[in-house]
């Protein structure tokens, strides 16, 4: 008995790949493949304009003529241009007012949202249309409702007898920056109180019967479970709220322009007054960039300054 | 009605009894020897303009620009763009050396980009001679350092516009033309009730027509000759101070007040006089509810103040031919052609006093004797005014426009918020910023 058959011989040698699957198989290469479509987008649509927006804030170009390199000198007379202070105090506090307002009452409204009503889904569509309709129209719509002739809050107010005059909403500087804010937070209500929504639906109906059994009042309840588990979700929407909210262009645009003499322009409505119709480029790039450190800050702040997680968990920090 | 018009009837009836009455008839010409401009073969022209008042204008005007095609074999495309988009595509077509041959922009725009354009002396002396000069407004947008850079079309103005029952009402027949009866008026339409109304907010179009108004009736300016800025004078700071007086006498609002804000209120009846194009008598006119009032309508002149011409500088349409057209000839050639009476009256009439000429023998056209209420636009361009007077015209004049330097200066006064002197000093801080590199 010998081993009749011999072993077989294994001829099919693994055959070397090709140039090419040899190319793919590698994996350094994929990397680079697969990244340069996004790294080429975010090349050509992020990083350059933003930064040729920056490299322009130090050149003197204007609309029509090629600008030279004059350091920050955009930025000295901006520093002492009252108009551009006034634009910077007015964003801050128009960022500021308008966020609280649309926090206490987006928060509000979402807890009675997540109340058991009759046509929950109803109510929460219509609580968003705020949001939906393009900020133009109702930028618009509140143009003409804040109109020192034609306000139908005038006419109603005269018609029920309350007033002799129309209501001076954006004839003067103070109650302008006001009716601004007020249009600002009926539009950004509906961001908040739905995103607030949906944090709340997360929190667990147990730990509310829990404090139940223990006795605890609707205030400690709110103060101690709703609140706090609410936390992460408050702090996203409220770094986007803030980055919004500082941005804001159309609404006062739309219906002050800026004016009445420049009290309620923003960091960007006078980036784009002095960059597009004043022609002036490199000072419009230049108001725009200061936006940068504000916007930094804020979202810094409240994202690290409310995303504790220490205060997240209920707990005090060290 | 006006787009059959054509060669064959233009020249058959010599220039005369055209569609829209009697084009070119009263037209008075004098001999001039046309510059040779010998058309490039096979031409193909793109021009830019911005869009009409009235459908009857780009129907004539791309009549003639067809009926030039036909003559000389060669290709003309117009394109209408909106009024905000005409001063960026001119940029932008500067800038990069490409895009239209022609384009029709509005006022400073060809002095921007004056290296970038055809000088078009020869042209404009031969329209001169002919046709009897050009206006003050047109040499002043059309001219720079003594030579031409582009054609003027023509310009729209914005005098007063009031209520003839209500200034009756009031004791007056007219707008007076000096400050303190001006001041008079207005103090008596509000005690009437039926207030006068300027816009002071951020308007570019009325806005700047009443703060330059107000500053140049009193003698002031935003600069000198030299183009040095004059803002902060004691002449300005009579207008501001005259302006303390004015302002309580307004509608309520005025400061908030945009474009469109003073015809919603005078065809609302809120106000009884206010300055404005003559858009808003039109709208008024084809309007059967507000008929009435365009009937009790009348617009005169701004008051002269302490001049002797009216302070008011018309929005002018200023044709320029881009170096980088292939076709220069037949690009001055074609605007050459749009200016000649055959061309010109009937387009003049097409727009029935939305435009006024800037050549002197159209003020005989018929257009400005149908409807006697619309013969006061006939003259805006002899008022020798310009945004940035009286400086030259360059890249700090139309900043300082576009910026609402002057406009801002009167509100800040009216509404309190600064004295003229700190209003004026303000001002000055702002142009010196605009002019600091003239040109």
């Amino acid at each position: 008995m010998s081993t009749a058959t011999a072993a077989p011989v294994w001829t099919k040698v693994r055959q070397q790949p090709g140039a090419l699957a040899r190319l793919f198989d590698n994996k350094a290469f994929l990397i680079v493949v697969c990244l340069l479509p996004a790294v080429g987008l975010l090349l050509t649509f992020l990083t350059y304009p933003l930064g040729l927006g920056v490299y322009l804030a130090f050149t003197d170009q204007t609309i029509g003529r090629r600008g030279i390199w004059i350091g920050i000198e955009n930025f000295e007379f901006l520093a002492e241009d009252p108009i551009f202070w006034n634009a910077v105090f007015y964003s801050v506090f128009y960022t500021a007012v308008a966020t609280v307002g649309k926090f206490a009452l987006g928060l509000w409204l979402a807890l009675l949202l997540n109340q058991h009503l009759p046509m929950k889904s109803l109510l929460r569509a219509i609580i968003l249309l705020p949001w939906i309709v393009p900020t133009v129209l109702s930028a618009i719509a509140f143009w003409w409702i804040y109109d020192p002739q034609f306000s139908i809050i005038s006419w109603m107010l005269i018609e029920l007898g309350l007033r002799e005059t129309n209501v001076d909403f954006i004839n003067t500087a103070w109650p302008a920056r006001w009716s601004l804010i007020a249009a600002n937070i009926w539009r950004g209500i509906p961001f908040v109180a739905i995103s607030l929504l949906a944090g709340l639906q997360t929190i667990s109906p147990s730990l509310y019967e829990a404090a139940l059994l223990d006795g605890a009042t609707p205030w400690q309840r709110f103060r101690h479970i709703t609140f706090p588990m609410l936390m992460p979700i408050l702090a996203i929407v409220m770094t986007f709220s803030i980055i919004f909210t500082f941005t804001d262009f159309q609404l006062v645009y739309s219906i002050t322009r800026g004016g009445p003499v420049n009290s309620t322009h923003l960091m960007a409505t006078l980036a784009f007054q002095r960059g597009i119709p004043g022609g002036q480029l490199g000072e419009g790039a230049a108001i725009a960039v200061a936006m940068i450190p504000f916007l930094v800050f804020a979202t810094l702040f409240s994202y690290f300054a409310l995303a504790r997680r220490k205060w997240q968990q209920g707990e005090s920090n060290d | 009605m006006a787009h059959l018009i054509t060669r064959r009837t233009a020249l058959a009836l010599g220039g005369s009894a055209l569609v829209a009455g009697t084009a070119g008839a009263q037209i008075q010409t004098q001999p001039a020897t046309p510059p040779n401009l010998p058309i490039e073969r096979g031409a193909t022209l793109r021009m830019l303009r911005p869009v009409r008042f009235v459908q009857p204008d780009q129907d004539v005007w791309n009549a003639n620009c067809q009926r030039f095609a036909q003559q000389h074999g060669i290709e003309v495309r117009v394109d209408f763009v909106g009024w905000e988009d005409i001063t960026q595509q001119t940029a932008v077509t500067a800038n990069t050396n490409a895009g239209p041959d022609i384009i029709i922009g509005f006022n400073a725009g060809p002095h921007l980009f004056a290296e970038k354009i055809h000088d078009m002396t020869d042209v404009a002396d031969y329209l001169g001679t002919k046709y009897g000069g050009w206006r003050p407004l047109a040499q002043a947008y059309g001219r720079r350092q003594n030579r031409w850079i582009a054609l003027p079309f023509g310009a729209s103005g914005g005098p007063a516009i009031w209520r003839t029952s209500t200034l009756r009402e009031a004791g007056f027949d007219s707008v007076p033309d000096d400050h303190a009866g001006f001041l008079r008026l207005c103090q008596a339409l509000r005690r009437i009730n039926k207030p006068a109304g300027f816009a002071l907010g951020n308007a570019v179009g009325d806005g700047n027509a009443f703060a330059e108004w107000l500053i140049w009736s009193h003698g002031g300016s935003l600069t000198d000759e030299q183009g040095n800025v004059s803002i902060n004078s004691r002449e300005t700071i009579n207008a501001l101070n005259y302006l303390r007086e004015l302002y309580p006498t307004f509608v309520q609002g005025t400061l908030a007040w945009g474009d469109i804000s003073n015809n919603r209120a005078y065809s609302a009846g809120e106000c009884h006089l206010t300055q404005n194009g003559v858009s808003l008598y039109f709208s008024m006119l084809n309007d059967p509810a507000l008929r009435p009032i365009a009937e009790d309508t009348q617009m005169t002149p701004m008051p002269k103040g302490l001049l002797n011409a009216v302070p008011n500088a018309g929005l002018t349409l200023n044709a320029m031919v881009f170096r980088h057209s292939r076709f220069p000839n037949a690009a001055k050639a074609l605007l050459t052609y749009l200016m000649e009476a055959e061309q010109y009256d009937p387009w003049l009439q097409a727009n029935i006093g939305y435009w006024s000429q800037p050549l002197n023998a159209y003020a005989a056209s018929a257009t400005w004797t149908r409807d006697p209420k619309i013969a006061v636009f006939r003259d805006t361009m002899n008022n020798p005014f310009w945004n940035g007077y009286k400086g030259p015209i360059t890249e700090g004049s139309v900043a300082a426009t576009a910026d609402y330097v002057l406009v801002q200066m009167c509100a800040a006064v009216a509404s309190g918020q600064a004295t003229p002197q700190a209003a004026a000093a303000e001002a000055e801080r702002r142009a010196t910023r605009y002019f600091r590199r003239r040109g």
